[in-house]
């Protein structure tokens, strides 16, 4: 996906303009919003667990050589092979190669951030292969010819009418005056078309939600079972995650996984929770006969000794992006990138650069519902502080901005010329705005009054009237 | 007595010295004497927010300097608090001499509103407003510090007040320091949002414990053509709401 995070504000007031997917927007964040507080609140120890969940991610990070290298070799151990992958382009060859080596035509895909941030469907594509998402969501957003906008609501900004259209244009061989107005009538229509496409797989890539270092089993949760279906019939199971998903034991898994699904969806635990362990065994009665995991780094292992390391405890919930007032308004595609909200605003930085990502940190107004909502309480807004220090000190920002900082700052370190300015700006401004108590329009101060106006000072200082009450002729 | 240092803030000085007095107010009715110190410009927030860490840390070190002999300092405002509290410390972590002097500033700096209730046990005041308010928490305020039930506990003694609760109270507003005049179209749906919210609980003056929100929410209200008057809480909570127009209002 080529980036478009650069022009974040023109893609905001794209989104903003859009009635439709405003109403979709306010729809499925309250949703999401609401029904995890009920998840939190009727979990005792709720609270305690995203402790626990921190400090089980703290301790893998601090030791993620040995726990993956831990976890490769029980994946050997167990009959599948791990693919090392510095980068998007390293993973892209392992998977086509894999591809190429099963004589693949169509593969089958479960939902996968991981597969997003390296483009795996358009370089499978450009081989002749044909990659088929079977996440009802990405399904959807596929038809539609769109990236995801939301890491686990891929369709997040989708409504149903438009479902319906995407259905009707893609399934041509179907009645065209059938009925699609209830979602169950989507809901069979994409079974009916997938479950075709599911035995016709070559191959099946999923993503992970964690890797388990002491099994070497890799586990998915999912609420369609396609995952499932995805990593199981077709001869080759491919995983695609990224390093920062190991953990330790199945303990510190089942931990993770309370914290997850409360958090993304509300729920207790997912509808499925998929181990995968190797390939089959002489005694199961399914499975792929090979398995393989690609294990790629794409920039992480570059942040473990920066400001930026605690971003990889997260876990992918989304709860950030549900509770963000920004992305409730302008809506996952504005980002420009895979990874949209709160945490896209700290990791694309990293994963697509400053300069094109620059803006994301910045379109933050630091209310901090991302970090009190956060399972891994990843500091977020204070991340995005650490890139707009880095944005300053790289001279990224705008030229009018850091002329106007370095003036006020020049003012602040002089008391009696800060005061004096004041003075001067809460008379000039009374007397502008004169009776009305507001100004519509300021030279220089469009940003604030092309939809607000600005209301007036009461015209005298604070300092002032407070020295005249000290010398007995003030208030 | 303890001896309060009041840290103005610069929008409460600029825009609405009616706070400073209502502050001022309080805090000498809860027995406090109250000084401003004269040097006092910035607590730095803009500065920090932008990544301007040197300039934030030297309107941190004028600040902490020009504090520190107080009991107490001070400040109408949830995020100047919430810089000094939480963020001084951050700051200055890493300066040997600074480090601690930023600690103890720090563990002393209290919101107004917190301060009364939380440190000097302020549980009523005696003041009167006839008529509905409701109240937006200020994100700094809520978040960084816990200021929610505090507020509503001491309007809850103001005679002839009704509190109406609009939804979602710790909804951002879309303030957040220069977030609005750098992204005003997303800025103007989050203020339009609460406005919404404001102007369906019919109450006829919106409270909150923070200029900045206040400035905002007032320009979308005035802008709307609503009449629905915007006022600092300490304006209501001292008494003084009766003397000055609302924020914005015509005079």
């Amino acid at each position: 996906m080529q980036p478009s995070s650069r022009h974040f504000p023109e893609n905001a007031r794209r989104a903003l303009a859009d009635d439709r997917l405003r109403a979709m927007l306010d729809k499925s964040a309250s949703g999401f919003r609401l029904r995890r507080r009920m998840a939190a609140d009727r979990l005792p120890e709720f609270e305690a667990l995203r402790d626990r969940g921190r400090d089980i991610k703290d301790h893998t990070l601090a030791h993620l050589d040995l726990y993956l290298e831990r976890f490769e070799a029980q994946v050997r151990a167990a009959g599948g092979t791990v693919h090392w992958c510095a980068d998007a382009a390293g993973a892209r060859d392992a998977i086509l190669a894999i591809c190429r080596a099963a004589g693949a035509k169509t593969v089958t895909k479960g939902k996968s951030m991981i597969a997003e941030e390296i483009a795996i469907n358009d370089h499978l594509e450009a081989h002749g292969l044909v990659p088929v998402e079977t996440d009802l969501g990405e399904y959807i957003v596929q038809l539609r010819k769109e990236p995801p906008s939301h890491i686990i609501a891929p369709a997040f900004h989708v409504s149903k009418e438009q479902v319906a259209e995407s259905f009707r244009a893609a399934h041509t061989a179907l009645d065209p005056a059938r009925p699609l107005d209830e979602p169950s009538a989507l809901l069979a229509e994409a079974r009916a078309m997938l479950r075709r496409r599911f035995h016709e797989a070559d191959v099946g890539i999923t993503g992970a939600n964690l890797l388990i270092a002491e099994t070497g089993q890799t586990v998915i949760v999912t609420n369609e079972g396609n995952g499932d279906l995805t990593q199981t019939l077709p001869p080759v199971h491919i995983v695609l995650a990224s390093i920062e998903k190991v953990v330790p034991t199945p303990e510190d898994a089942a931990t993770v996984l309370r914290l997850l699904a409360r958090s993304a969806t509300g729920q207790e635990f997912s509808a499925y929770t998929t181990f995968s362990a190797g390939p089959r065994r002489a005694a199961d009665p399914d499975g792929p006969r090979a398995f393989h995991v690609v294990l790629l780094d794409n920039g992480r292992s570059a942040l473990m000794d920066t400001e930026f390391r605690e971003v990889l405890r997260c876990i992918r919930c989304g709860a950030c992006m549900n509770h963000c007032p920004v992305y409730g308004a302008v809506g996952g595609h504005a980002y420009g990138w895979v990874y949209p909200g709160p945490l896209g605003a700290v990791l694309d930085p990293a994963l697509i650069g400053l300069a094109e990502a620059k803006h994301l940190p910045n379109a933050s107004t630091f209310c901090g519902r991302c970090e009190e909502v956060c399972p891994m309480r990843i500091p977020l807004p204070a991340m995005m502080r650490h890139w707009r220090r880095r944005e300053a000190e790289q001279g990224l920002q705008p030229a009018v901005t850091r002329r106007g900082l370095a003036l006020w700052a020049w003012f602040a370190r002089r008391p009696a010329l800060y005061h004096a300015a004041a003075r001067l700006a809460a008379r000039l401004l009374r007397r502008l705005a004169r009776r009305s108590g507001t100004l519509a329009m300021l030279p220089g101060a469009g940003g604030w009054t092309r939809h607000r106006d600005l209301p007036a000072p009461e015209g005298r200082t604070f300092r002032e009237l407070w020295a005249e009450r000290r010398t007995g002729d003030g208030p | 007595m303890p001896a309060v240092g009041l840290f103005v803030t610069c929008l409460v000085d600029l825009f609405r010295p009616t706070v400073g007095f209502a502050a001022v107010r309080l805090l000498e009715d809860a027995g406090c004497t109250v000084a401003v110190p004269d040097g006092q410009t910035c607590c730095g927030q803009p500065a920090h927010n932008a990544g301007e860490r040197g300039t934030a840390r030297d309107l941190a070190r004028r600040t902490i300097a020009l504090f520190e002999g107080f009991d107490a300092v001070v400040v109408p405002s949830g995020s100047c608090a919430g810089m000094i509290r939480v963020h001084y410390p951050e700051l200055l972590a890493d300066d040997p001499e600074w480090a601690p002097r930023a600690r103890r500033l720090a563990a002393r700096t209290h919101e107004l509103v917190s301060y009364l209730t939380d440190v000097l046990g302020v549980a009523a005041v005696t003041a009167r407003h006839d008529g509905a308010v409701t109240y937006h928490d200020s994100c700094s305020g809520l978040r960084e510090l816990g200021i929610r039930e505090q507020p509503r506990r001491l309007l809850a003694s103001v005679a002839g007040l009704e509190l109406r609760e609009m939804a979602d109270t710790g909804a951002c507003c879309g303030f957040g320091g220069t977030f609005c005049v750098k992204y005003p179209d997303i800025s103007d749906r989050m203020v339009a949002d609460k406005a919404a919210a404001i102007a369906a609980t019919g109450a006829d003056t919106v409270l909150a414990g923070d200029l900045g929100c206040l400035l905002n929410i007032a320009g979308k209200l005035s802008r709307d053509g609503s009449p629905i008057a915007v006022r600092h809480v300490a304006e209501v909570l001292s008494g003084l709401a009766g003397g000055t127009p609302p924020i914005g209002a015509r005079t």
